[in-house]
């Protein structure tokens, strides 16, 4: 038998209040690897990251569904057994990292803080461990940088210090919910470089959930596309950007101006917009806005692998006719 | 060649910063320190840089949002800040803006129909002119109708970014400056807003002064691109050659740090990432704002500001390197 995957999600479903708003997500992620949650706002890929950190709360509640962490099922809503777990074996870093740090401490006391509140470390031993991690994440002079506030730090800095305190304890899972939407594209660079530098050096997999698919190129090694809830379509990163098979994830792509493309001229749009949670349409959820739909989209197409093996897998009746859109 | 619709002229923007302190000299903020462009009519110009660059509070000064400290703004021939009061109105209906935010931009208490209204009723237009005006605004950014009496929340975020741009069409402006006017849209609403400006834009001859972080976004839209960085201009030229060669350190940075969106390019990429964050811009040093992260600095950089050069038609640079490099001499050489 294969080794067990780091994290396994089956027909994960999370509703607020009597609309269902994550419907039957399934993914796995395997060791080292960084798997990306792509998708629009309203996609749903948001709540799911939140629902497996056992994060949700008020109105909204996982309905369905199971979520092991190497080969251990994790009891998302049970708060007390979810606590031990986050900062340890699963981390989660925001896309806000200024608000996401506490202003009144140090920084280096937050990144050695998870150390210290799961008794794992003495303060001494966690402080000269946080400063170590605040080096590796490529913060310079960090025994200085250390006892400074988030204040006194950039915004591409902030992000650095969630990194490294989202790292110290080694997880076994890092949730990144778009981790560089807030920061400067020359930041974002030094981020993203750091995130894959991480894959390759350490254990730690990764989830990132991001709506920007230059991101996606630049990092993830698996993707899912998220629409209306769903997963519409899980490849390899390669194979999606160069055959994808839903017609959703082929027509986002062509909507994105290239930096080698004509310009000036129209570009591909997605007609319509997506529609509120309250008015899904029965069957495909893409199929009111989907060139392609037929009668048939009426019923609900079941995600099945498309090509050879069993990697590729998209939501759609017409996937062979995919090709000839955009 | 015609006189250009909107120029602005060594535009200098300082904000004293509160010390707490009562007396001595108050430390400022050069957010934007020495500007130079000129936008022509039917012509779109992008201005692209990093938060704190002075890309926003350059639009906010040309619509009278932030002090000009400095310097010089132009429209149509006339000096900005020599216009009278009823004259300043007037400009209002030839200059609009589009900001990020249509949720904030919007009165959530007002209908469709009357946020579009509005600035036709604070410059006199009847009511039953204002009607069919509306009417056609609404069809013209290509909202139904029907939507006239729907409230903001009522809406999509596409939605609401067609209002706001119908209400700054409404006085049927010449100028309009669209200050990361796509960067909250999700990507296939981004792509019809883009192509509703590019549509207007033919259909009524306008220009925009198009500020934005997302340079595939104004690679896409722009003529011309100005490069911004701590409150100047270090790069200027027309879409096509800066991307295919871009001159200044930066703009060479910023592009390739843009992530491509297909997995082999991004992937093949060789260039290291601009090291370093953008310096507090109250420690601007007196020479090139760069300096700080430049790979190709010399000595010298940090004293002598680089003065902007036009090295080909349209394309001016400020960096003493590549001056030197293109022109065979530099301040640096002169002065050193």
């Amino acid at each position: 038998m294969a080794e067990a995957k780091t994290l396994d999600i089956r027909n994960l479903s999370i509703g607020v209040g009597e609309h269902s708003v994550v419907d039957g997500v399934d993914f796995s992620i395997g060791q080292r690897e960084i798997v990306a949650l792509v998708g629009e706002s309203g996609s749903g890929k948001s709540l799911t990251a939140l629902s497996i950190m056992g994060l949700l709360s008020g109105s909204v509640r996982q309905t369905d569904g199971t979520a092991t962490l190497e080969g251990e099922q994790l009891d998302l809503g049970n708060d007390t057994a979810m606590q031990k777990l986050r900062g340890t074996s699963l981390s989660m870093i925001f896309q806000e990292p200024v608000a996401s740090l506490n202003p009144l401490l140090s920084v280096g006391a937050q990144v050695a803080e998870s150390l210290i509140v799961h008794g794992r470390a003495t303060k001494a031993d966690a402080w000269d461990r946080a400063v170590g991690m605040l080096r590796d994440v490529g913060i310079p002079a960090p025994e200085q940088r250390a006892r400074q506030l988030p204040s006194e730090l950039s915004g591409g800095m902030c992000q650095r210090v969630m990194i490294a305190s989202a790292l110290i304890a080694e997880p076994r899972l890092l949730i990144a919910d778009e981790p560089t939407t807030a920061l400067d594209v020359t930041i974002q660079a030094q981020i993203l470089h750091l995130m894959r530098r991480l894959r390759d050096e350490t254990d730690t997999s990764v989830l990132i959930i991001t709506h920007d698919m230059g991101v996606v190129a630049s990092v993830a090694d698996r993707v899912c596309v998220m629409y209306g809830g769903r997963i519409v379509e899980q490849a390899e990163v390669h194979e999606l950007f160069a055959a994808p098979r839903h017609p959703y994830t082929k027509l986002l792509l062509a909507t994105i101006p290239r930096m080698d493309g004509a310009r000036k001229t129209e570009l591909f749009s997605i007609s319509g917009m997506v529609p509120d949670v309250s008015a899904w349409p029965e069957g495909c959820r893409f199929r009111t806005r989907c060139p392609l739909a037929t009668d048939h989209c009426a019923s609900r197409p079941p995600l099945e692998p498309v090509g050879e093996g069993n990697d590729h897998v998209t939501a759609c009746w017409h996937s062979d006719k995919v090709e000839g859109l955009a | 060649m015609s006189e250009p619709l909107l120029s602005v002229k060594g535009l200098k923007v300082h904000f004293p910063v509160a010390t707490g302190k009562l007396f001595g000299e108050k430390p400022v903020v050069r957010a934007v320190d020495g500007v130079d462009f000129t936008l022509n009519k039917g012509e779109t110009l992008g201005i692209v840089g990093e938060s704190g660059c002075g890309k926003s509070t350059t639009g906010n000064a040309i619509l009278g949002l932030a002090p000009v400290t400095e310097g010089a703004i132009h429209f149509d021939g006339r000096n900005v800040a020599a216009l009278t009061g009823r004259e300043r109105q007037a400009l209002w209906r030839d200059l609009q803006v589009v900001f990020q935010d249509p949720v904030s931009a919007l009165d959530p208490k007002r209908t469709i129909g009357q946020s579009i209204a509005e600035p036709l009723a604070i410059h006199g237009v009847g009511k039953a002119d204002r009607r069919a005006r509306v009417d056609e605004l609404m069809e013209l950014v290509g909202l139904r109708a029907g939507q006239r009496d729907r409230y903001p929340n009522e809406l999509s975020g596409g939605q609401r970014q067609r209002v706001v741009i119908a209400r700054a069409l409404a006085l049927e402006p010449r100028v309009v400056i669209c200050d990361e006017a796509v960067s909250a849209l999700d990507v296939s609403i981004q792509s019809q807003v883009l192509n509703l400006l590019l549509r207007l834009q033919r259909d009524l001859g306008l220009s925009y002064l198009f500020i934005s972080h997302d340079l595939s976004v104004v690679r896409h839209i722009a003529d011309r691109i100005a490069v911004m960085y701590l409150g100047t201009v270090v790069e200027e030229a027309p879409t096509d050659a800066l991307f295919a060669r871009p001159l200044h350190p930066y703009t060479e940075a910023l592009l390739s740090a843009v992530p491509i969106p297909d997995p082999r390019a991004e992937r093949a990429k060789t260039a290291r990432p601009l090291q370093g964050d953008v310096p507090n811009p109250m420690e601007m040093p007196p020479g090139c704002p760069f300096v700080a992260r430049c790979p190709l600095r010399e000595a010298g950089c940090d004293v002598i500001r680089p003065a902007p050069v036009e090295v080909a038609p349209g394309h001016r640079l400020a960096c003493h390197v590549r001056e030197r490099e293109i022109t065979g001499a530099s301040a640096l050489d002169t002065t050193g």
